[in-house]
Order: structure tokens, then sequence, then C-alpha cells
């Protein structure tokens, strides 16, 4: 059993858990991730790491409120214990002195791109970040990532903070302006990370994404999250989760990431359905 | 002398039907008369060929012999002596090319049902105030690390811990069993009975670490550093093959790791009472035909499949599975698709594969492998509809462990060189056993190779004392 020893609520639906794990945080590396279970009956899911501190002997994840397994996680406080927590698994983000270096976030995944951009500067990188959220409600760790970044670059989609736009917008201009661009790497949903792998292959600026698909242990034995990477089938929890946006196919991802919709469906219906007969019985 | 039995006692098994719809145990086990009845049958001969053709070499006879003598406890001694996870292998272990194969009544065409009486054995001690914990060496005051918690981790952990080691088993996933847990079914050994024997383990003092990835949480050479006098690797065959055809990365096909780890380990069969989900295919197709292909068309079928394919390049003879689950699959109605190897996979338009393409084969020359060759017959190209496939071709060692183990050799199959007798890496201070040696083979064997490195590891904790 894992200890949380903190739970912060960033927006109404993304919640930052800090969990006990020693052993993993002396590991642990910028862009790798850990499975977690919440219960004995509980599924396998991967999150990224979004921060570690080795004398605490603890690992930060962030999450966003999807389906079954996200809501029962943003249910649990300090004190609470998680069933598992495996890690760190993964290769960590290929982190080297590139020149300019442009971290795209958009969601939750602010908190996965934090160490990397972190690293990036500390390994002497110019960092240029951009945080993309849909609206000013959703919008969290702006300052932490502007203390890390030369240069913060905000958007929303509905433009209720900040500048009016998606994350690509930016980046194109950057591309465009005067600066050389030597990397970038993209973190956020896939439809996001596909786009900005657009936006950046006729400059032909390297760009590097973190593919979440689904997976199951996490350390190669089940290819559930085989992925396709240069016409090559990798998996992406011990080949990646890193890969070069350029070469993936995208369209397998997402329908990959779509296998189990209806099953997830079902079973979030009911586990609404537990929680809402919960609350009428504590009600009486 | 008295006249030979030849009448081989039939274990009683639920009725295919039946079966076919639950996950309950198939074979249903001995009453204790039966298990008398077929203890009878054992001559007791003076050159008592089964020991040899045990790889853990059981003293065969004499937990026979206890049997016929009315002292069920005494033949649980007997048999735990040499093995500490009975129930396991008389449910799983190929008997009919080991034991029994060499049984003096085998010539006869009826050797003692030996594996039935070996599990007759574990569930009478489970049912009867559970195992009692043997003796133990004195402590030696050195420790061991055993990576993975399958049949070979299990055994050579048992064995050093008896040897008054302390031990430490390192699991990556969060149950300890390795593939007993995830890989074989429910139907064929229950859970209950693999969580029996490792708490049997746990008893000898071992420790089990679950939720450890070795080689991503800590390192051989850290562990060796940190305490640990030797480090036993028995991480065995986790790495799925596939086919690498057009359409295999299709929604619906599944290695057969991943399609069992859902439905074995995550009890996926459960759903949505467990979290974790599998596709429930109405036509199934397994692509393999040895003991994990049988096992997953099984579970396919049991899931709620109308029709389950094994889908094999080669014949019935040269089948890799054991002949007593090929006929269960059978009974089940089970359909064999022989001598047809698939070409390429088709999706709809959500990318969810709706056929495949086979080609049919013929066979030529004996390859490498000593089995006759499959080749394509030209133009045979036909297509089944299918909408889940389940691809159980096989499995290679998971490099991680090697991967982050300077000193350690592979061959260019994934596996870890080792001594064939001890289990010796050249590494110093490493022993390895198991699939991670061998590449896939059986629970039996596993565990005789981390029998053999377990001797071989107290012979060198020991030497290392004198010195």
């Amino acid at each position: 059993m894992y200890k949380i020893l903190l739970k912060e609520d960033l927006v109404p639906n993304i919640h930052l858990l800090k969990i006990d794990a020693p052993a993993v945080a002396r590991k642990a590396q910028a862009g790798q991730f850990v499975v977690i279970r919440v219960n004995e009956k509980g599924e396998r899911i991967p999150l990224t790491i979004a921060d570690w501190d080795r004398e605490e002997g603890s690992i930060t994840v962030v999450f966003m409120e999807v389906g079954t397994t996200t809501h029962r996680l943003a249910q649990l406080g300090a004190g609470d214990f998680l069933a598992s927590f495996i890690g760190p698994l993964g290769q960590p983000t290929h982190i080297d002195k590139y020149g300019t270096v442009v971290c795209v976030s958009g969601g939750f995944a602010t908190a996965v791109i934090m160490p990397i951009a972190r690293e990036m500067k500390a390994a002497g990188n110019r960092v240029i970040s951009i945080l993309g959220a849909r609206n000013k409600a959703l919008l969290f760790w702006e300052d932490k990532l502007r203390s890390v970044s030369d240069k913060l670059i905000v958007t929303t989609d509905d433009g209720s903070y900040a500048r009016k736009g998606l994350v690509t917008e930016p980046l194109k201009e950057l591309l465009e302006g005067s600066e050389k661009v030597d990397r970038v790497i993209a973190i956020g949903p896939s439809i996001m990370m596909k786009f900005c792998a657009r936006t950046t292959q006729p400059f032909g600026v390297k760009t590097i994404v973190s593919l979440n698909p689904i997976m199951d242990d996490g350390t190669g034995m089940c290819g559930g999250c085989r992925v396709s990477v240069g016409g090559q089938t990798r998996f992406a929890c011990v080949d990646g989760p890193d890969f070069d946006g350029h070469q993936v196919d995208w369209d397998l991802l997402f329908a990959r990431q779509r296998v189990y919709l209806n099953e997830e469906k079902d079973s979030f219906e009911k586990w609404k359905c537990a929680c809402s007969e919960a609350e009428a019985k504590a009600a009486r | 002398m008295a006249k030979l039995n030849l009448n081989r006692m039939e274990m009683p098994r639920q009725d295919p039907e039946v079966r076919g719809r639950n996950f309950e145990e198939v074979a249903l086990g001995y009453s204790w008369e039966q298990a008398k009845e077929e203890a009878s049958r054992c001559i007791q001969c003076p050159k008592r060929p089964c020991i040899e053709g045990c790889p853990v070499q059981i003293d065969i006879p004499n937990f026979i012999k206890a049997i016929q003598q009315n002292d069920p406890a005494e033949a649980v001694n007997v048999l735990k002596n040499k093995n500490s996870l009975p129930g396991i292998c008389g449910r799983v272990c190929p008997q009919e090319t080991q034991c029994e194969a060499v049984c003096t009544l085998a010539k006869k065409g009826a050797p003692v049902a030996i594996g039935r009486l070996e599990r007759y054995l574990a569930d009478w001690e489970r049912l009867n105030g559970g195992a009692k914990k043997p003796e133990l060496a004195p402590s030696s005051g050195k420790n061991v690390a055993v990576i993975g918690s399958g049949p070979a981790s299990l055994t050579a952990a048992a064995d050093l811990a008896r040897m008054g080691h302390g031990v430490t088993i390192f699991e990556a996933l969060h149950v300890a069993g390795g593939v007993l847990m995830y890989g074989i079914p429910e139907f064929r050994l229950p859970k209950e009975i693999v969580q029996t024997e490792v708490n049997f383990v746990k008893t000898l003092g071992v420790d089990i670490r679950l939720d450890s990835v070795v080689g991503k949480m800590i390192t051989i050479d850290e562990l060796l550093s940190d305490g640990y006098q030797a480090v036993f690797l028995g991480t065995g065959a986790g790495l799925p093959m596939f086919l690498n055809c057009p359409g295999e990365n299709l929604n619906g096909i599944y290695s057969a790791n991943e399609f069992l780890t859902r439905v074995n380990l995550m009890k996926a069969y459960k759903f949505p009472e467990y979290d974790t989900p599998v596709k429930i295919g109405k036509h199934v197709a397994v692509i393999g035909a040895g003991n994990v292909a049988m096992d997953s068309a099984r579970c396919a079928l049991r899931l709620g499949a109308e029709k389950v394919y094994i889908v094999y390049r080669r014949s019935e003879e040269e089948m890799p599975a054991r002949r007593e689950e090929v006929e269960n699959a059978k009974e089940e109605g089970i359909e064999f698709r022989l001598l047809t190897s698939p070409k390429q996979f088709f999706g709809d338009e959500k990318n969810q594969v709706k056929a495949m393409e086979c080609n049919q084969m013929t066979l030529g020359e004996p390859d490498e492998s000593g089995r006759r060759r499959p080749i394509v017959k030209p133009g045979s190209e036909f297509t089944l509809d299918v909408d889940v496939v389940i691809v159980a071709l096989g499995t290679t060692p998971n490099p991680l462990v090697a991967s982050t183990t300077p000193g350690l050799q592979t061959t260019r199959h994934g596996t870890v060189v080792a001594d064939e007798m001890v289990g010796k890496t050249v590494k110093d201070k490493v022993w390895a056993g198991g699939d991670i040696v061998t590449g896939a083979a059986t629970v039996i064997s596993a565990m005789g190779a981390g029998k053999r490195a377990a001797a071989d590891i107290n012979r060198f904790l020991g030497e290392t004392n004198r010195s």
C-alpha cells in the first residue's frame, strides 16, 4: 500500500497527489511514468510523473478526471492509500544542450512538462514554454512554469485569459521568427500533439511527443500499448513514451485509445450509480 | 506376484457443455477412494524410473506407498520434501512426457496417474489444516535476492530459505506467482491454489516485495552492493511475439499475454465488478497451437464467444500443446483450422478487426526444430470473419533486467546465458533459471532449474563463509 501524503485540487477536475514511494523517487527522471491501481478490483493505469523529492521519498502525479479510475482516484485524499504504485517506468526524456527548446503543453500535461522544462533549462538551454488551456478556469501552474522558462506564452481556446487560440499558433510564429528553434517537446491531448508535430514538420525541427496509449503492465509484457512510429511497431511503455512526433501514426493511436469506449462508458455509469446510491444512503 | 492392474483411474471432470461457460476448474480431482485405488496400482518396482523422470526428483514411489498405507500426511511430507508447489505441479506438469512416460506400467500402456495423485495430496493438505512449516536450517546470515516470482523463482526462494538463507523476492506485478497468476487460467489452475502455495513459501520466511520492477526501480548491481550476496534471475519469458503482418495493430487483436493478463490477473471476466475490460468476440481466432493458445481459446469461449478457432500452420501432430489440453479444447467445441496461416487482417471504419485472410499450407521437409516446415499453397487464400484475434506464437525474455545489468550475457534470442546444470551466469554472484534461460518452456522445468540454482547458490554462500 502506498500512502497519499498530499492532495491538491489544481482546478475543479485536475488534481495533484503526492505519494510516499521512496524506491520510485530514488530513480525517477523527467518523462517517466508510474502505473497505479486504486484498489484490489481496480485496473492498472499509467500516470506521467510530475515531480519527485528524493529526500522526502515522494512522487507527485497530476491527473484529470475522465473515467471510473480517475474519478475514484479523485475521491482519495491525504492519509488514504493506493493499492499499487509501480515505477519509474519508460525511457526518460532525452535531456541535452540543444540550444533553444520550445516546451508546449496542453491541459493537465502542464504538470508533466514542468520537470522536462526544468531539466532542459538546467542543461543550459533557452526554454520557451507555451501553455494552453481550454479556458481560464482550467489553467494552472502558470507561475511555476514561468519560473523555469526564459519566456512563457499562454493561450486559452476561448480567450478568457491571455492569448485567444490554440498552442499551435504561437508555436508556428516562433518557428517563423528570427530565433532558431532547435527542438520542440509537445505534451498534451493526442490531438494537440499531432497538430504540434504537423506545425513543426515543414520547419524540420525535431519534435518529441509523449504518447499515452492504453497500457496494462507498463513493462513490455502485453503489447497493448503498441504504436506505429516510422512504420515500425513499438511498445510505448518500454520504447517510449517519448517518440519523434513526425514519425507517429496518429490515426492508429487515436483508434487504439478508443478500443474500450463502450466498456469505459458502462463502467463509469455503474460507478456513478454506486456513488449516488451511497450518497442517498448517507442522506438517509 | 499380484496381477497388474491396468485400469488407470479416470479423474472426474466438469461436463464440456457446462464448463465451456464457466471459469470453474475443469478437472475435479480424485476422491480418497479413487486416490487409493490408483495408488494401489503402483507395483513399487525396484528400478524407480519415475524419480529420474521428474525434473525435481520427487520420491514418487514413497509418497504413493504412504497413500497405500492410508497415511496421506506422510505422503505430503515425502512430496513436499522435494516440491514446494505440488498443487500447481499436480495440475499443470506434462506428466505424460516425464514421470508417467517412464513408469514401468507405461510399457503396458497404463502408467500410474502420478500427477493426479500429487494433485490429490496437495488438495488434501490444503483442506486439512494447511501446510505445516517445515524445519529450516539455522540462519546463515546470508541474503539472496530473487527476481520474479514465477515457478523458477518460488522454487529457488523456498529451497534457499530452507537452507537457512534470508530471501527477498522482487516481483514487478501486484501479485506473486508470475505466469501462474497472469497466464494460466482459473479453470486449469485456480488462483487460490497458487496463492496457497505462495503463502507456503512466505511461511518459510521469504519476503515478497510486489510492485518492484528490477531494472527500473533498482538494479542487480545495486542489490549486490546493498546487502545481498547472490541474485537469482527468474523473470521468465514475458515479451510477446507478433506475426508482423499487415493489420496486426487493429483493435481486437491481442497478444495472448495481454488477453490472458486481462482475463486471469485483472479478472476481466468479472467486468464491470472488476474495472479491467476485455473485448468479447463473437468469432475469435487464436493463432498458434501451444498450451497458451489452448488457454486463450478456452478463455474466449468462456467469455461468451460463439465460435473459437485455433489457427495453426502445421498439422495436429506438430501441435506443441499437451494432448490433454487439446482434447479438452476439442470437447468444448473449439474448432481447429490446421495447415492454415494468417496473411493479413482487415478492419472496419473504427479500426476494429473484422476478418483475416489466410493461406492454406502443406508440410515440407523437417526444419531445424525437427518439425516439418509449412509451405504456402499458392492461390489458396481464403477469408475468415473474426472480431477478436489472439496471437499466441510464443514469448521471449523481457530485456528489462538484462539491459540494465552490465556483465550479463544474452543470446540473439534474448535469453540469458547460464550454465545448463546449475544456472550460473557469466556475471559474478548472479544465477538464472527457467524461461529466461531456456525460452518459453514448462512450469516444472523452470522449477527444476530453480532447484539446481538454489543448491549451487547454497554451495557458493557456504564457500564464502569459509574464506
